[in-house]
């Protein structure tokens, strides 16, 4: 086994890495000034937060299968609304007020489903992989869209305020989403960001960065690409539907745009954003976006003309995103020394 | 009976329509690799820029039956824009497919946005076209005119397309472009004047099926948005690249939907959607692709 070809891997996999470990420290720090945040903050930019927590954790998930697995699903946004209709049914129609119970069946039911999606998805790769998961997260939203009598179309359906460890919230709307609720959150974000750490620097994660360097290699020395593709869909589609939860009680609805796929583009566009290639990427693109929509937004309403400009810019010019950017800066000033 | 002529030339129409918005799509991917999410834009920009030409075509003074030639006309003249796209997709063609549907995602978000600039975000409608032609009798159903004539011209510019890609001098060089670039290039093939061809011609049919379109129904916003993933469904089932594909899937999406909307109007995209995911599953290169995956 000591052909030359071996070294070239290990090689990029020490590169890998070494930065990879930041990534965390990255992600921890990012929360804990979000957690000292409320101090200054006003409600208005905590409500911002909220729905950045949110996708920080949907797209920790997607990046999974994204930066980690080389899948890219283009309908990611699916399980944002699985998790965001199961909080809607089971506040408004069951009465189940628990958040934890709201997360715990938000998972397992974005969990089953994409078992379900996941078996037919994961045997593609590439554009395929890209076009499938498009095509399920459609049948998803135009069954949101058109069947009215059980998910309320268009108009969605209300999501009621949730009581957080069995407790009730006194206060307004603001006061709760921004007090108890933020704090909750963040601390989540936090609980499933390291988890998300330990799971992509576990063996499954390696085994995962050897499909997406070289699947057929992989196979060869024993790796199971199937069963493992899958894991990593479940995985991404249980961090999707709890980041679809917060994001439902946040906005006190739960509506079919939220599985449209316009909306599975802009979680690609956010881990692009940050760059995909890091672990805390995702996260920082989720912020700048979340940030930099609202301001252009304020400016002007032709606010899709800027966004897609950015994007296309990104593309162009920055395709490793501002984490891969400031990475390779980095990298060069020690280069250099 | 006529409910089922009903159905068969409504959806018919659709898919003479959406033929050509997924040959454009079929036709960039199959030379450029590259699966363009802005063809619905330029759909939409096509239908808006119709509403706009026939605007022009009325305060002139032309007569009515005129005004198909000038849709059409309108069409191929604002399919130019792809010319300044395809220089900056230039940039991305050895990169992975995300970051190309990522920048067409980009340029389908400004487009939205050209539209509301230009053309205001209330829909807008053009009726004295529709009826201009007057209604035939098919069959026992008396339907427009105008829709009979979409139908011929969109077969009129498949059997054209099929020509110049299989018949002509530049038709071959595109297919063996499309076949290996590298080899076209060593052939001494200007592959990058190629590209800039395919792409405008690609963008033309997206937007002459706009301008076509747009009589029968009105230029709104979201048009571009829900017409980019009917086209992806035409691609996925007629298969990747394939134009015959997208004929026949075209005609499969355009049916499937007329048929839906009169007998379970609930099920109209969803049944579209089952047909795609079960097409993947049987034969994920679909009915006309090549096994590439």
């Amino acid at each position: 086994m000591s052909t030359p070809s071996i070294d070239i891997p290990s090689e990029t996999a020490v590169r890998r890495i070494v930065p990879a470990i930041n990534g965390l420290w990255v992600l921890l720090g990012l929360i804990a000034i979000m957690a000292l945040l409320p101090m200054v903050a006003s409600p208005y930019a905590l409500m911002l937060m909220l729905p950045f927590i949110g996708y920080s954790i949907a797209l920790l998930g997607f990046n999974l299968l994204f930066g980690t697995t080389g899948l890219l699903s283009f309908g990611h946004a699916l399980f944002l609304g699985v998790g965001a209709y199961t909080a809607a049914a089971l506040t408004s129609k069951f009465g189940i007020l628990s958040f934890e119970l709201l997360l715990i069946t938000a998972a397992l039911v974005s969990g089953l489903v994409s078992l379900v999606i996941g078996v037919l998805c994961v045997r593609y790769t590439r554009i395929f992989f890209g076009m499938l998961t498009l095509a399920f997260g459609m049948l998803f939203h135009s069954f949101l869209f058109k069947f009215y009598g059980i998910t309320g179309g268009d108009q969605g359906m209300r999501v009621l305020r949730p009581l957080l460890l069995g407790m009730e919230w006194r206060g307004g709307k603001t006061a709760f989403l921004t007090g108890p609720f933020y704090y909750y959150a963040l601390i989540l974000f936090a609980l499933l960001g390291l988890a998300m750490w330990r799971i992509t620097q576990s063996p499954f994660g390696l085994h995962l960065r050897a499909i997406r360097e070289n699947d057929g290699k992989a196979a060869y020395v024993g790796v199971q690409i199937f069963r493992m593709r899958l894991i990593a869909f479940v995985i991404s589609a249980v961090y999707g539907g709890i980041g679809g939860t917060i994001l439902a009680v946040t906005t006190g609805l739960a509506d079919p745009e939220l599985a449209y796929w316009t909306h599975s583009g802009n979680l690609v566009f956010m881990a692009v954003l940050g760059g995909s290639g890091t672990f805390a990427g995702p996260a920082i693109g989720a912020l700048v976006f979340v940030l930099l929509q609202d301001f252009v937004m304020s400016v002007t309403q032709y606010w899709r003309f800027v966004m897609g400009s950015v994007l296309v810019l990104l593309v162009v010019f920055m395709p490793q995103g501002l984490s891969g950017t400031v990475e390779a800066l980095i990298n060069r000033r020690k280069g250099g020394q | 009976m006529t409910e089922l002529v009903d159905v068969v030339l409504g959806g018919t129409f659709h898919a003479a329509v959406l033929f050509l918005v997924a040959a454009g799509l079929q036709l960039v991917f199959g030379v450029q690799k590259i699966v363009n999410l802005a063809c619905g834009s330029f759909y939409a920009l096509g239908a808006y820029f119709g509403i706009t030409a026939v605007g022009i075509a009325i305060k002139l003074g032309m007569p009515p039956v005129l005004f198909l030639p000038v849709l059409i006309l309108a069409g191929l003249a604002i399919g130019i824009v792809g010319l300044p796209i395809e220089r900056v997709l230039r940039t991305i063609y050895r990169r992975d497919e995300s970051y190309q549907l990522l920048l067409t995602f980009g340029f389908l978000l400004m487009f939205q946005d050209v539209f509301r600039f230009l053309w205001g975000a209330t829909p807008r409608t053009m009726d004295n076209v529709y009826m201009a032609y007057g209604t035939a009798n098919f069959l026992g159903v008396r339907v427009p005119t105008y829709n009979l004539l979409v139908i011929a011209a969109s077969l009129a510019i498949a059997v054209g397309l099929g020509l110049f890609l299989e018949r002509t001098k530049t038709g071959r060089i595109v297919r063996a472009t499309a076949e290996n670039r590298d080899m076209a290039e060593g052939l001494g093939v200007n592959a990058s004047k190629i590209f800039a061809l395919v792409f405008t011609v690609g963008c033309m049919l997206g937007t002459v099926g706009g301008a076509l379109v747009v009589p029968s129904g009105a230029a709104s916003l979201d048009m571009a948005v829900e017409l980019v993933v009917e086209s992806f469904a035409v691609v996925v089932i007629g298969g990747l690249g394939s134009m015959r594909g997208a004929l026949v899937g075209a005609l499969v999406v355009g049916l499937m939907r007329a048929a839906a909307i009169s007998l379970v109007p609930e099920m109209e995209m969803l049944s579209v959607y089952l047909v795609v995911v079960l097409v993947l599953i049987v034969r994920p290169a679909g009915l006309f692709g090549k096994a590439t995956a």
